[in-house]
């Protein structure tokens, strides 16, 4: 190298040189003696400027920066499932083996273990022709999932002229070599880079068609998520936001769960930890790390990686989703990622919008929500990712920013209510704010798997709930004393839906997860007993003698009292509820 | 070789600029003598070229474009740290204050440590008893957590540190290995006299690392006062596994410090002025508490903040409350009726106390109890927002009855004296006879096993009048 690029000032994460003419945008470059990792953001005639994704106290105008030639990217290979990375793909417990429990800076270790051994099943032969994105080999990579091998997406028609038999292989070893039209050998590995914000090609996109089943009522029911949708969970600090995303992470159904800890609590990522390696996932009985990756990069980890850490989930989603598979990507809190880019923005001095956030801010987040989908993929199999970002609105505040840029860009709302949060109602999704936009695609879906019922009743809560809240508006004022028998009837059905029904207790363990036709049989069962005291009630019977029935408490505990495993216990509840009521009405 | 730069090309506020300086580097320490002999120290905040930007710490009055020599330090701020810290007293950037002398330092460390590995973390879940029945049983506080104080001014905050601290069995049974490590950012003399007196009376001074940084020094010298606390906190617990407690007062005074460094700087101002890096530089402080693997210590910390004007939504505590692991809540309108602790509980909360209470932790019936109080207040508030416009009489008998537990849940419960230490039995038992004065059928976050045990009716004639 003739004339070496060095440091000109530094100001926090932002670095800048001078006079250099090699370096390209979103160049991923390594800077000063420790080698941190940095990117560049910024390239004019006389200064380049880079974001630096570590510490830079220490840093001196001088210090070498070099160039690698190659966007900022991630290692794509087996050995990501069931491991715990920062923002930008390093292993933390590789890190943690290297320099203790502080992280210190510039600790280079690589993203994936290159000495494990994996036990390779080869798929092609000599001779085969081979595009990018079809799969060479496979291998267990959990005892759940298994590991496709895809050829680089990018790679034109080959063909396979060297494969190595079935064995155990290590991350680096070339299996097979292909060579393509122009005559030239690619060597395929068991691992592939890929660049983090250019999203992963797919064959064609499809329109959402299957929900993702969370098992927990006021989603499946009220604002269900289709796979390969997009939903936003805004809240208040205290509204259950992280509370939420763990639950389904823990719960949906599926394949691939990508959890992005984005400038959040040291402690909630090592409660996720233990978490996860104790929680055994019903579907597989395996613990549910077995499914999942971390990517950690807590709130006083460098600001930079956390802007990167968002990308760096969605590639290895993406690169799951080639290989045929469901994944949820978790985004906690995107917030956190919009601070980050308005703070890298501040030091670049550029002009700010709205709040001091950077004018690009909604394209970004349409970029990022953008890659999720359902496709068909290279290799012809069908896989989704579904991303689910929860947003930290700056003082509760929904109209800021963040909130509306992001309303713009996903098609289901989860709104937490404080009011509900303080009541301890959780999850707390307030019913009134909150919207779906799958209905119309999921509905067949829900027709065909869980009956044409599910979604009339599905409509009636929601109706219940809507004129509940007019007749609350009256009851502020007026107390619910003077209201007819007849709405009195539709507070005291309301009650039972919010409490018994949408109100759900993550730590019950029946009620933590709760399968369709139980959440089915739930809301049957409520819109019988309304049905029935309705017809009381119209008879002139006063209310109170219904309420003595006990039926209504009853009801607002069967979903503890009724296991998951016996939702022929509904069918007794509604007996009882036809007894108690007709003996009321026979005197 | 050693160089001294003499005079600077430009002063603004506590900012000065040095031109032609060789080898500095991004947030070391330099040193400034001017002509008259005496001594400032300041920060490298940016670099461009051979011109840096330096932050003086006791602020740049008497300096002029030519009177001073400034020598780089090679070396980013650091502290001293031997085991003798404990009982010292020391002012906001660790030089000591009590005219005991310098520390012999075991090691140095550089006061903005290093971010914790979250895979090198224990998940904390060993309850801190800490005698109040508010937060012992609906906001638990736990070894390792960070549970702030949000308050105001003229509120009784500083009673209740002290009180936590006087009360709270932080330390394993044998008491020992624990100590108190108290950061004062741009508090009052006498508020900090007052920690020191009470500290004094409640026998702990011994085991109190004091770092004070009063209302009248300097604010750049208050930016580094809770680093400074944090990292000898760290070293106690980390080096010598030691239970540490830190009380940082007032967060409200650090953020208007940071603002007005930001703002002499020139940066873009995000909400309220506050810069836009409010939040990581928050985070950077608050998420130094916790638990590592390979260390039986652990940091906790109650920093206390005055939210301007009460408003929970300001950007301090808003931000605050979305690093620390919950909050407690202080309420004027409970103070003014003379309750202490004035705790307001619905907007409180322990997020950590899910997984360090009930059965061997605390009592089985913990997490159902705390579940259903919350639910229980949550309802008064419904009542009392009817009552206004209806009045009282007009309620409905059910309304009527959680008016009442209403007002004896403020008497007895949250109203629980300074000088009065609970163990959580008969906190939780004092939960439960509370909801006795409700129908049963209210109680609907509660297993019915759990309610058979537990619930027995009472009657307001059950509570002594106090």
């Amino acid at each position: 190298m003739a004339n070496q690029n060095v440091i000109y000032g530094v100001n926090g994460p932002v670095v800048t040189v001078k006079n250099a003419r090699d370096f390209s945008m979103m160049e991923m470059v390594y800077v000063g003696e420790q080698r941190l990792v940095g990117e560049i953001i910024g390239v004019t005639d006389k200064a380049t400027t880079v974001q630096v994704y570590e510490e830079t106290s220490g840093l001196k105008p001088g210090d070498p920066i070099v160039g690698t030639g190659a966007p900022m990217n991630v290692t794509l290979g087996p050995g990501i499932i069931d491991n715990i990375f920062d923002g930008i793909e390093r292993p933390l417990s590789e890190i943690e083996k290297k320099s203790g429990a502080f992280i210190s800076r510039g600790a280079s270790v690589p993203s994936l273990d290159p000495d494990k051994k994996w036990s390779v099943t080869m798929k092609v032969k000599v001779g085969d022709k081979l595009s990018g994105g079809q799969i060479y080999a496979t291998l267990p990579e959990t005892p759940i999932i298994e590991h496709r091998l895809l050829v680089p997406p990018l790679v034109g028609e080959c063909e396979v002229t060297s494969v190595m038999p079935d064995g155990e292989y290590t991350l680096n070893d070339t299996v097979a070599t292909l060579r393509d039209e122009k005559g030239e050998e690619i060597k395929l590995t068991l691992c592939q880079k890929w660049p983090i914000r250019t999203p992963r090609p797919v064959k064609n996109r499809l329109s959402a068609s299957v929900p993702l089943i969370t098992g927990q009522r006021v989603i499946d029911t009220l604002f269900p998520i289709a796979k390969g949708g997009t939903a936003a969970i805004p809240g208040g600090f205290g509204t259950g936001k992280t509370m939420t995303q763990h639950q389904l992470a823990k719960w949906c159904d599926a394949d691939i769960i990508i959890y992005v800890g984005c400038g959040e609590r040291g402690n909630e990522m090592s409660q996720v930890l233990q978490e996860f390696s104790e929680l055994i996932d019903p579907k597989s009985n395996r613990p549910m790390t077995d499914r999942t990756v971390l990517i950690a990069n807590t709130s006083n980890m460098p600001v930079a990686a956390r802007e990167a850490s968002i990308y760096t989930g969605v590639t290895l989603a993406e690169y799951y989703r080639d290989m045929g598979y469901n994944c949820a990507i978790m985004a906690d809190s995107t917030s956190r990622w919009a601070e980050a880019l308005r703070e890298i923005s501040g030091r670049l001095e550029e002009m700010p919008a709205e709040e001091g956030f950077p004018a690009y801010l909604p394209s970004r987040l349409s970029e990022f929500y953008e890659r999720a989908c359902i496709a068909d993929t290279l290799c012809g199999a069908r896989g989704s990712v579904t991303m689910i970002g929860a947003v930290s609105p700056q003082g509760g505040d929904m109209s800021e920013p963040v909130t509306q840029n992001t309303k713009r860009f996903i098609r289901c709302f989860w709104a937490l209510d404080k009011d509900l949060a303080y009541s301890r109602h959780y999850p707390a999704i307030n019913w009134l704010s909150s919207y779906s936009e799958y209905f119309s695609d999921l509905d067949p879906w829900f027709a065909e798997n869980a009956g044409e019922d599910f979604i009339k009743y599905r409509r009636r809560i929601s109706a219940l709930l809507q004129e509940e809240s007019s007749l609350m508006e009256i009851v502020k004022l007026i107390g619910s004393d003077v209201l007819p028998d007849d709405q009195k009837l539709v507070i005291e059905i309301c009650r039972i839906i919010r409490v018994g029904f949408l109100q759900q207790n993550a730590f019950h363990a029946d009620d933590t997860y709760v399968p369709l036709e139980k959440q089915k049989q739930m809301m049957k069962t409520i819109l019988y007993l309304n049905k029935r005291a309705k017809h009381l009630v119209n008879a002139g019977i006063p209310i109170s003698r219904i309420l003595e029935t006990g039926l209504f408490d009853k009801l607002t505990k069967m979903k503890y009292d009724i296991p998951n495993s016996k939702p022929e216990m509904f069918e007794d509840y509604r007996n009882e509820i036809r007894e108690k009521l007709e003996a009321i009405a026979h005197g | 070789m050693i160089i001294d730069y003499v005079g600077v090309k430009e002063i603004n506020g506590s900012l000065i600029v040095i031109d032609g300086v060789k080898g500095a580097s991004f947030d070391e320490i330099v040193e400034i003598r001017l002509d008259n002999g005496t001594r400032r120290q300041g920060r490298v905040v940016q670099m461009e070229g051979d011109r840096i930007v330096v932050q003086v710490f006791e602020g740049t009055r008497g300096l002029s474009l030519e009177n001073t020599r400034t020598r780089l330090t090679g070396h980013p701020m650091e502290i001293s740290l031997s085991p003798e810290i404990i009982g010292r007293v020391f002012d906001g950037v660790g030089r000591p204050l009590d005219g005991l002398g310098e520390i012999f330092p075991e090691k140095t460390a550089d006061v903005n440590g290093t971010p914790i590995n979250p895979v090198s973390r224990v998940y904390p879940q060993n309850y801190i008893n800490t005698g109040i029945s508010t937060i012992d049983t609906l906001m638990t506080l736990i070894r390792g957590q960070k549970l702030p104080i949000f308050s105001g001014s003229g509120m009784s905050h500083n009673e209740l540190a002290v009180q936590i601290v006087r009360q709270a069995k932080i330390a394993d049974e044998a008491g020992q290995g624990f100590c108190i490590v108290f950061a004062a950012m741009g508090v009052k003399n006498d508020v900090a006299d007052y920690f020191r007196k009470s500290f004094e009376e409640s026998g702990v001074l011994q085991r109190v690392v004091m770092f004070l940084n009063l209302s009248n020094d300097p604010i750049i010298e208050r930016t580094l006062t809770p680093r400074c606390a944090l990292t000898a906190a760290e070293y106690l617990a980390f080096d010598l596994n030691m239970h540490v407690l830190v009380i940082m007062t007032d967060i409200t005074s650090y953020a208007e410090a940071l603002r007005e460094f930001s703002s002499s700087k020139g940066e873009i101002p995000g909400r309220k002025g506050y810069p836009g890096y409010l939040y990581s530089d928050l985070a950077s402080l608050y998420e130094r508490a916790g638990m590592v693997k390979g260390s039986t210590g652990s940091v906790t910390q109650i920093p206390i903040l005055t939210m301007p004007n009460d408003d929970i939504t300001h950007p301090i505590p808003d931000l605050t409350g979305y690093i620390t692991e919950g909050q407690i809540v202080l309420d004027r309108a409970l103070q003014g009726q003379g309750l202490y602790p004035p705790v307001s509980v619905l907007p409180s909360l322990s997020r950590l106390m899910k997984d360090g209470i009930g059965e061997g932790f605390t009592r089985a019936d913990h997490p159902a109890l705390q579940n259903q109080l919350f639910a229980s207040v949550a309802k008064v508030n419904d009542a009392r927002s009817l009552a206004s416009v209806i009045g009282e009489e007009e309620l409905s008998p059910t309304d009527k009855k959680y008016m009442q537990f209403g007002k004896l849940f403020e008497a007895h419960f949250v109203n629980q004296g300074f000088s009065t230490n609970r163990t959580i039995e008969e906190s939780l038992d004092l939960g439960w006879k509370l909801l006795g004065t409700l129908p049963r059928a209210e109680l609907d976050r509660v297993d019915d096993a759990v309610l058979e045990k537990y619930y027995k009716e009472t009657s307001p004639e059950d509570f002594d009048i106090k």
